[in-house]
C-alpha cells in the first residue's frame, strides 16, 4: 500500500477536484434545489464511516485473540477515520433535514443509531487516551461491541419508520445522478485508504520510538 | 461445571453482601434520589408528563445500575480478590455469568421497589399488564447487566474507571434503553399496546443473545494478562 500511496493520492486529488464539475453537471433535483447536492457528501461520508467501524470492529476481534500490534494499530486508526467521517454525516445531515423536513435534528431510528455509533467511536478514543495501561484490550472489547451496532444503524431505515430516505435510495438513483454519486463516494474512499495508511504509518512509527524508549532505559 | 461454577460465584457475592448490604443500600437510596429529582423535573401543577413514568423508571435501573456496577467490582479490586478468582481453575466465561447474574438479581431488587414507586408517584397504569412488563424489565436489565459487567470488569486495573464506564456505558446500552422506553410506554398507553411491547421484547431478546455472544467470548481474551 505505501508504494501506491503516491499514485493514489495524485489520483485522489484530481478527483476531488473533478467532483464539483461532475456533481454540478448532475441532475438538479427540483424540489430540494440546491441542497441535494450535500447527498453525494452525506451518503458516502456515512458509508465510510460503516465500513470503517467495521474495519476497527474486525481489527479488534484479530487483536483480542491473536495478539498482533499490527491489528491494534490498525483499529486505533479506524476508530479516528469512525470519528472523522461521522463528523462530516453529522454535519452535513442537519443542513439537508433543514430543508427537507424543516428541523435540523430529529430522533428517528437512523440518526439515533448514527449519534450512538459515532459516541462509541469517540469513546473508544477516550478509552485509548485516558484509561491508562490495558486500555488496547479494552478499546478493542468496545469496538467488537461497536461493530454490532453497524448492521442496525444500515438497516434501521427499513425496520422503522422514520423521516431519514430508506437504503432502497442509493440502488435506484436516475441514471444523471447515479454517476456522479459513485464517483464521490470512490473519491471519498480513496481518501479513507490513504489516510488510514498515512495513519498507520505514523502509529508503526510511534509504537517502534516506544519500543527504542524502552529499550534505552533497560 | 459451567453452571456450579457461576453460581458459586454469584452465592460468593451474595454471602458478602448479606453481611454488609451497602450496594443493596446505596443502590436503592440512589434509586430513590433519581426519581425525587425526576418528580421536580416532570410533574407540572401536579400532573406528571404524559410518557415521562417509562423514561423515567427505566434511566432509574440505568443510573442505580451503573452505581450498582462500579461498586460490585470496587470490592474486588479492594480486596484483591479479582486475581484470585481469575486464577480458579475454572472456565472464565462461568465467572463472569456469575457476577453478571448477580448485578441481575441485585437490579431485580431494585426494580422491586421502583416500579410500584414509579406507578404511584406518576399516575402510571404500570400493573395493567404485569406479565409484559416483567419480560420487558427482565430482557432490558439482562442487557444492561451484559455489558455492564463486561465493561466494569475490565475497567477493574484502568485508570479514571469512575468516569469511563459510565461513559463507555450509555452509548453502548441506548439500544437497550430504546426498547425498554418505548415497550414500557406502549404499556402505559389505555388501552395497553400489547403488540408494540411484545415487538420490543422480541427486539431485547434478540439484544440480549448478540451482547452474550460477544460477552462470553471476549471476557477471557479481555481479563488474560
Amino acid at each position: 500500500m505505501r508504494r501506491l500511496f503516491m499514485p493514489l493520492l495524485v489520483v485522489a486529488t484530481a478527483m476531488f477536484a473533478y467532483a464539483p464539475y461532475m456533481i454540478d453537471g448532475a441532475a438538479y433535483e427540483s424540489s430540494m434545489g440546491l441542497v441535494q447536492k450535500i447527498f453525494y457528501f452525506h451518503a458516502p461520508s456515512g458509508m465510510m464511516m460503516l465500513l470503517s467501524a467495521i474495519v476497527c470492529g474486525v481489527a479488534s476481534a484479530l487483536y483480542l485473540w491473536r495478539r498482533k500490534p499490527a491489528m491494534d494499530h490498525l483499529a486505533l486508526a479506524s476508530a479516528e477515520l469512525t470519528v472523522l467521517y461521522g463528523l462530516i454525516v453529522i454535519a452535513t445531515g442537519p443542513l439537508w433535514a433543514r430543508k427537507a423536513w424543516g428541523i435540523w435534528w430529529d430522533w428517528d431510528a437512523r440518526l439515533t443509531m448514527s449519534f450512538v455509533g459515532w459516541l462509541i467511536a469517540i469513546s473508544y478514543l477516550f478509552v485509548r487516551k485516558y484509561a491508562g495501561p490495558g486500555s488496547d484490550k479494552l478499546g478493542a472489547a468496545l469496538a467488537v461491541f461497536g461493530m454490532a451496532n453497524v448492521p442496525f444503524i444500515y438497516l434501521s431505515v427499513n425496520l422503522w419508520r422514520t423521516l431519514h430516505p430508506k437504503t432502497s435510495v442509493v440502488p435506484s438513483l436516475p441514471p444523471l445522478i447515479r454517476g456522479p454519486f459513485w464517483f464521490s463516494a470512490l473519491a471519498l474512499f480513496l481518501m479513507y485508504l490513504l489516510l488510514l495508511t498515512a495513519r498507520l504509518h505514523l502509529e508503526r512509527q510511534r509504537a517502534a520510538l516506544d519500543a527504542l524508549y524502552l529499550a534505552e532505559e533497560d | 461445571m459451567f453452571v456450579s461454577t457461576a453460581l458459586l460465584v454469584l452465592k460468593k457475592d451474595f454471602a458478602i453482601e448479606v453481611r454488609s448490604r451497602e450496594i443493596l443500600y446505596t443502590t436503592l437510596l440512589f434509586a430513590l434520589s433519581c426519581v425525587l429529582i425526576f418528580s421536580i423535573a416532570f410533574v407540572k401543577e401536579g400532573e406528571p408528563l404524559l410518557d415521562a413514568a417509562a423514561g423515567i423508571l427505566w434511566i432509574a435501573v440505568e443510573f442505580a445500575g451503573t452505581l450498582a456496577l462500579g461498586k460490585t467490582f470496587e470490592r474486588e479490586r479492594y480486596g484483591e480478590t479479582l486475581r484470585a478468582l481469575l486464577l480458579a481453575p475454572a472456565p472464565r466465561a462461568a465467572i463472569y455469568a456469575g457476577k453478571m447474574l448477580g448485578v441481575v438479581v441485585l437490579l431485580a431488587i431494585a426494580e422491586v421497589l421502583l416500579v410500584p414507586l414509579v406507578a404511584l408517584l406518576f399516575h402510571a397504569p404500570l400493573f395493567a399488564q404485569p406479565l409484559l412488563l416483567v419480560a420487558l424489565l427482565a430482557a432490558g436489565t439482562l442487557g444492561f447487566s451484559i455489558v455492564g459487567t463486561l465493561f466494569a470488569a475490565m475497567l477493574v486495573r484502568a485508570r479514571s474507571r469512575d468516569v469511563m464506564l459510565p461513559i463507555l456505558l450509555y452509548p453502548m446500552t441506548v439500544p437497550v434503553m430504546i426498547a425498554g422506553v418505548r415497550g414500557t410506554s406502549a404499556l402505559l398507553q389505555s388501552p395497553a399496546d400489547t403488540a408494540t411491547a411484545v415487538m420490543w421484547i422480541g427486539l431485547l431478546t434478540s439484544l440480549d443473545v448478540v451482547f452474550m455472544t460477544i460477552a462470553l467470548w471476549t471476557f477471557e481474551p479481555l481479563m488474560t494478562e
